[in-house]
């Protein structure tokens, strides 16, 4: 499965309306170090599915809500709990630090 | 991407690192029936698969005609080194045993590692200003990164701090985003190589700034602004307004593990009994730029991983350790 590609168009209701936290990975094609981060954004949604909402945003393709939330280096993670921004991770990380800033929405 | 059978059996040849260098040293390796084992690495001395994910066109790697990307240059060597029979294990090592054989690697997650040899291919990773405001605003403005990030930066202006090879590559792929990108640079003449000067020199999106250092990054709405400079020759400073902060003022090298096990010169990069890629502890061999600061090239981080790679099974087959 893993994370779930969302667009700017789907973005209020996929993300700001969810009534779970949303984990959102901005991505693109030509980001090397994304290639690296996004399979384990997607070992993340299959494991933890049930707490986590898991979506992946090509900013290529959705320049928008990139802009919007002041996304302006990638990978970044962004949380959203509520309709707002709660976390912010910037830069590749291995999975354990990932999840170990993730810890309060996964268990 | 297996992270099992790691335990308890001891390896012939463990490899740390994913770059060229580590990669080529692992083709080898494989292919003289070691079956080696990669620790790729995540983060802790840079993306998984090295400096090269960072890159785009790479047009100096013999072999490819039209040039080939980075990343893809290094997802084709990571593949032919699986083709015959590497193992990867996609983790930092945190600790490095060397006092005695066989060597034990501990990694981030508590894995145990225990190798015959150990070929040390850990690169090197972008380095930092030190300035303040540069922690605060990195990833909101501040990047080593211009691949990854200059897309952000559409018709904006960006800096670019540096005056090598690297500084000129980034400033030119940031001009096909940027309306206006400034080179800062601490002297009054570059390092780069002259095809690479010919180039920027070339390009009117970009302008120089000659005999300066940044002092501070400052930023408004949680976004760069400007930068403050120092003018090295008369000291005045000053504030260039900026939407962007690029970084490429060189490398520091991987060696953090190795402090006080492995010798190092004096800017850190360790040292190997040339021509031959030994470290001073014997079944320990260096390659690629964690032992390089003149060259520095995929091309000779290749090199250098194919000699460890040999040096290494020769060690073994001296010791008696094959198998």
């Amino acid at each position: 499965m893993g994370a779930t590609p969302v667009t700017d168009a789907a973005w209020t209701d996929e993300v700001l309306e969810s009534d779970k936290p949303v984990l959102i990975d901005f991505w693109a094609e030509w980001c090397g170090p994304c290639r690296m981060v996004s399979p384990i954004v997607d070992e993340i949604a299959d494991e933890h599915g049930e707490s986590l909402k898991v979506l992946k945003l090509n900013v290529d393709e959705n320049p928008g809500t990139a802009r919007e939330y002041g996304v302006m280096s990638i990978p970044t993670l962004l949380v959203f709990k509520d309709g707002q921004p709660d976390k912010r991770i910037v830069g590749a990380k291995g999975k354990a630090a990932l999840l170990a800033d993730l810890a309060d929405y996964t268990s | 991407m297996s992270s099992t059978d790691t335990h308890n059996d001891t390896h012939d040849v463990v490899i740390i690192g994913s770059g060229p260098a580590g990669l080529t040293a692992a083709v080898y390796a494989a292919r003289a029936n070691l079956e080696p084992l990669v620790v790729e690495g995540v983060v802790e001395g840079g993306p998984t698969g090295g400096q090269l994910t960072l890159t785009t066109d790479v047009e100096n790697y013999p072999g490819f005609a039209d040039g080939i990307m980075g990343p893809e240059l290094i997802l084709q060597m990571r593949a032919q080194a699986e083709r015959f029979g590497t193992r990867f294990v996609t983790e930092d090592v945190v600790k490095a045993n060397l006092d005695q054989r066989p060597f034990t690697l501990e990694t981030a997650s508590g894995n145990s590692i225990t190798t015959q040899a150990l070929i040390v291919a850990t690169g090197a990773k972008p380095r930092r200003l030190e300035i303040p405001g540069e922690d605060e605003l990195w990833g909101a403005g501040v990047s080593a990164c211009a691949t990854c990030d200059g897309f952000f930066f559409r018709d904006q202006h960006v800096v670019v701090v540096g005056g090598g090879d690297s500084a000129m590559e980034e400033a030119m792929f940031l001009t096909k985003f940027a309306s206006k990108v400034t080179v800062v640079h601490r002297r009054d003449e570059l390092r780069a190589s002259q095809i690479m000067q010919d180039r920027a020199f070339a390009n009117d999106k970009i302008e120089w700034v000659w005999n300066a250092i940044p002092i501070e990054v400052n930023g408004s709405d949680g976004q760069v602004s400007s930068l403050t400079l120092k003018d090295t020759q008369t000291g005045d400073e000053s504030d260039l307004a900026c939407d962007g902060l690029f970084l490429a003022i060189g490398h520091i090298p991987n060696t953090w593990l190795f402090d006080g096990t492995l010798d190092a010169d004096d800017e850190g990069y360790l040292i190997v009994d040339e021509p031959s890629t030994h470290t001073n502890v014997p079944g320990v061999f260096a390659c690629g730029d964690v032992m390089d600061h003149t060259y520095r090239q995929a091309v000779t981080a290749a090199g250098t991983g194919c000699r460890a790679a040999i040096d290494a099974e020769r060690w073994l087959a001296a010791e008696g350790l094959e198998g």
